[in-house]
């Protein structure tokens, strides 16, 4: 039975994986840039939830404004005004930072730095505005442990792994079936030739953007929920494993960010079972790093070629 | 002895056949053109020669010596060099650098060499300069020699690509379409360059070109390909008047 | 003649500065700021050979400091103290001289080899992807060694400083300073030569146009063999030259926040110029000191001046033009192409 539990706790880490990882995937696919500040994002997400949930509430820690609304309701409400928060920084950083390195042209590495620098930006801005005392987010669904077989399922990892697949569903058909979506991907093949055919490419860059930090905000609240305990670096190291993930499906392909995100969760929850969890990270990184060794674009990535 | 001797030699790219059977035999010392439409496979047949794709049926001998799995360094250590369609030079190192890099593989001289300076390294660079010096002395280029080829004009950066493919020393200098994009002073120029290339340095010239005027001022044979499959083979004057060549450049006489 | 007096006057520099800490006119708190700067000189400059001269995006040097200050480390206390895991000294302590020289070289020798795991997948991939391998490599490291217990795994690492007492007891001199001087010195040496050479000048071919330079007879797998294992190898003697000045070491010194510093340095100061490096360096760690004050507000002023530098200021202070480029007169002086 232990196997069973196992597996549902890695879907359950994979989808914070995957979540995090799309936010990565839709940026580089559209912009070919690494968005080094997402795990950031994603931390910003997790304690927008926590201000408004605490908030909401009436419980200390917030913004004292007389609320007490019920736990159910808090969170009814929670959850859109937290994407729609976090989606906002995203754009935010967009279009202070990247966007005008963009319109002038600069080299790509230019952009990469200032995202690495945002991040860091983000994380110790936190650190110097907040403190370094942690805060607990409060509970705002009642936990349910069904017991299947002898495997405990909370309804609160069911949550995460349906909104893992939703998500994906919903993003696979954006970018495969929409408009806007097949906008997305002729971006990522010719950044010149979008805007002489009518296409607005900040419009699509912005949608982008939203789409993938509105995503990190989610997978914010849910983590939050899962494991309420928050601090500002919290988004660093499970940022960096989430980029990893998406490279290892093949970055810029959403089938590849879920797909990475699920093997990364098998491959620790894995080495968690057999070895001690403090071989966990070794085990995760030596695994992508071979299978990066033997398909260098990652499972789903088309190698480019180049033409002479 | 043939210099390059090519026979069956077939590339195919997933479905599409790129390259179907195309033989050769190049004697030292000939100047001969590569022609036929675009997407015709020409250019295909000279990646395949330099190594950058591996032949997916047939044989590359060169002086000899089969080429196939060689990396494009070692094939050009041999004696190959070749230009690009788009010009490739380095754009951040001056010309004298293009120059030289261009002679790595004769280097002579290790990595410690490098570090402690000895009696070898210096000697061997002074070599490589001097090689160097003489070239952009012999095809006019020394005025530039400190200038960045992006700053160059299109013309200059053609002669200085084909100074950087001559300082490898080779036997065999791959043209592809060393005429495009240039002018018809810079193509009178060109053709009196690769003239001079070719009687100076003894060196057998292969090109690619769309311009009948360089062809056939400068090619003794010359060979069409259409569609990956060689249609003809013959003298300049023979592939004017092949009804098969006239087809493929112009289409059927159904105007 | 006129060219030595540039070396002449770099000596008589290194010389001045010992002789001040010698002397004690320079307090304990300058002397190690000035040696921290040497290690990020080191850092800064290994760095610009892979991601400056080479184009790459590699994003986990802090890993192969950390192979370099973890083996070179344990070199030393094997040889000269006494440890609870590893035992007695091997070694008297009258051949520390001799000990710290060869602990350096070996360290930066195994993080040399660390650095094939990045220089082999270079093969085949770049740009993006080889970053991530970079950034993975890093990891791998420090959680590598955060599971070893015979270095004392999270906890860090310690007994190093035996042999800089070792040595300091023979022959009273700042020890350390000279030789975080002498690594500088030697790392900025074997760089120019390399980067100066036809050989060297391989490695900027490859990052403006990787397949001309395949095609025109340059080697690339080799040369990225040569940049990767160079560039990791002088990260790993930095590394060794850290972990003997602080005389302790842990692995999370060495992760990716280092990695980050190390790669501001290198865009501070402009690619592909090794003056550009140094000067990026020094002003960095000048700079770190100097906003001390800020406490944890620093980290958010750092990164916020270097997106401002990055708006304004892209190539970084330098460029890929070296001082001479600036100050044409300094040519009599020193060559530095």
């Amino acid at each position: 039975m232990e196997i069973f539990q196992n597996i549902l706790n890695a879907l359950q880490f994979g989808s914070f994986y995957a979540l995090i990882a799309l936010g990565y995937t839709l940026v580089y696919g559209v912009l070919r840039l690494i968005n080094f500040a997402h795990g950031d994002i994603f931390m910003v997400g997790a304690y927008i939830a926590y201000f408004l949930a605490v908030t909401l509430i009436g419980a200390t820690g917030g913004f004292n404004v007389g609320l007490h609304v019920s736990p159910a309701v808090a969170l009814a409400i929670t959850v859109p005004v937290t994407m729609i928060l976090t989606a906002l920084v995203g754009v935010t950083l967009e279009r202070t930072a990247y966007r005008p390195l963009r319109r002038k042209g600069a080299n790509r590495l230019y952009v990469v730095i200032t995202a690495l620098m945002a991040g860091l930006v983000l994380e110790n801005g936190n650190l110097a505005l907040l403190g370094a005392t942690r805060k607990r987010f409060p509970d705002l669904i009642d936990k349910v442990v069904w017991n299947i077989g002898g495997v405990a399922v909370t309804n609160l990892k069911v949550v995460v792994i349906v909104a893992a697949i939703i998500v994906f569903a919903m993003l696979q058909f954006i970018v495969t079936r929409t408009k806007i979506g097949m906008a997305m991907r002729g971006i990522s093949y010719d950044k010149f030739a979008i805007p002489l055919m009518g296409i607005p490419l900040d419009t699509i860059i912005v949608v982008t953007f939203v789409l993938g930090s509105g995503m990190a905000g989610l997978a914010g609240i849910l983590f939050a929920m899962s494991y309420p305990i928050l601090e500002p670096y919290m988004g660093a190291l499970i940022g960096w494993k989430a980029f990893i993930a998406a490279v290892v499906g093949g970055i810029g392909d959403i089938r590849g960010a879920i797909v990475g995100g699920f093997l990364l969760g098998f491959i620790e929850i894995g080495v968690v079972a057999v070895f001690p969890s403090t071989l966990r990270d070794l085990f995760a990184f030596s695994v992508l790093l071979i299978i990066l060794w033997l398909r260098p674009t990652g499972l789903f990535g088309v190698a480019e070629t180049t033409k002479i | 002895m043939s210099l390059l001797e090519i026979n069956g030699l077939t590339r195919r790219f997933g479905g599409l056949i790129a390259v179907n059977d195309f033989n050769i035999e190049l004697g030292e010392h000939e100047v001969v053109a590569l022609i036929g439409p675009n997407g015709a496979g020409k250019t295909t047949v000279f990646n395949l020669i330099s190594g950058f794709y591996q032949p997916s049926e047939g044989s590359i001998r060169f002086k000899g010596k089969d080429t196939r799995g060689l990396r494009p360094h070692q094939v050009t250590a041999l004696g190959v060099a070749r230009t690009f369609q788009g010009i490739r030079l380095w754009s951040e190192m001056d010309v004298l650098d293009n120059i030289r890099i261009a002679q790595h593989y004769r280097l002579g001289y290790s990595l410690l060499d490098c570090f402690l300076r000895t009696k070898n390294y210096m000697t061997r660079e002074k070599e490589i300069d001097r090689i160097a010096w003489e070239l952009l002395e012999a095809m006019d280029l020394k005025e530039f020699a400190h200038e960045l080829p992006r700053n160059l004009p299109y013309g200059v950066q053609r002669r200085v690509e084909i100074a950087r493919a001559m300082s490898v020393q080779p036997a065999l200098l791959l043209l592809d379409e060393p005429a495009a994009g240039l002018n018809s002073a810079d193509v009178e120029e060109l053709i009196k360059l690769v003239r001079w290339i070719h009687e100076r340095f003894n060196v057998t010239i292969w090109m690619i070109e769309h311009q009948m005027t360089v062809v056939m001022s400068l090619c003794s044979r010359i060979k069409v390909v259409d569609f990956g499959t060689t249609i003809a083979d013959g003298t300049p004057e023979e592939i004017q008047s092949n009804p098969t060549v006239i087809k493929a450049y112009l289409g059927d006489d159904t105007i | 003649m006129q060219k030595k007096v540039f070396t002449i006057g770099l000596f008589a520099c290194i010389v001045a500065l010992v002789a001040l800490a010698q002397f004690h006119l320079l307090d304990d708190y300058y002397l190690s700021v000035i040696m921290f700067m040497g290690v990020n000189v080191i850092l800064a400059a290994s760095l610009n050979l892979v991601n400056g001269y080479m184009g790459e995006f590699s994003c986990g040097h802090g890993g192969f400091m950390c192979v370099g200050a973890y083996v070179s480390s344990l070199c030393t206390v094997l040889m000269f103290s006494k440890n609870q895991m590893l035992g007695a000294p091997l070694l008297p302590p009258q051949l520390a001289f001799i000990g710290l020289p060869i602990a350096l070289f070996i360290g930066s020798m195994a993080a040399a080899v660390a650095g094939l795991v990045v220089a082999i997948p270079s093969f085949k991939t770049r740009g993006d992807y080889l970053a991530i391998i970079t950034l993975a490599a890093n990891y791998i490291v420090i959680s590598a060694i955060n599971n070893m217990e015979f270095v004392g795994g999270p906890r860090g690492f310690m007994g190093m400083s035996a042999t800089v007492r070792d040595m300091e007891n023979m022959i009273d001199l700042p020890w350390m300073l000279i030789f975080v001087l002498l690594g500088m010195v030697f790392t900025i040496w074997i760089l120019r030569r390399f980067v100066s050479s036809t050989l060297g000048k391989g490695v900027p071919a490859i990052c403006q146009d990787e397949i001309a330079a395949e095609i025109m007879s340059v080697d690339t797998n080799h040369m990225k063999l040569i940049a990767f294992m160079l560039s990791s190898g002088l990260a790993g003697l930095a590394g060794g030259l850290y972990a003997h000045v602080l005389g302790y070491v842990n692995p999370q010194s060495f992760d990716i926040m280092r990695s980050t510093e190390v790669m501001v340095m290198v865009y501070l100061g402009g690619m592909g110029s090794l003056s550009g490096a140094a000067i990026a360096a020094v002003s960095y760690t000048v700079l770190m000191e100097a906003l001390r004050f800020l406490d944890v507000w620093k980290w958010v002023v750092i990164p916020l001046l270097l997106i401002l530098l990055m708006q304004f200021r892209p190539e970084g202070l330098m460029g890929n033009r070296e001082l001479s480029d600036f100050f044409p007169k300094l040519r009599k002086y020193y060559s530095f192409k």
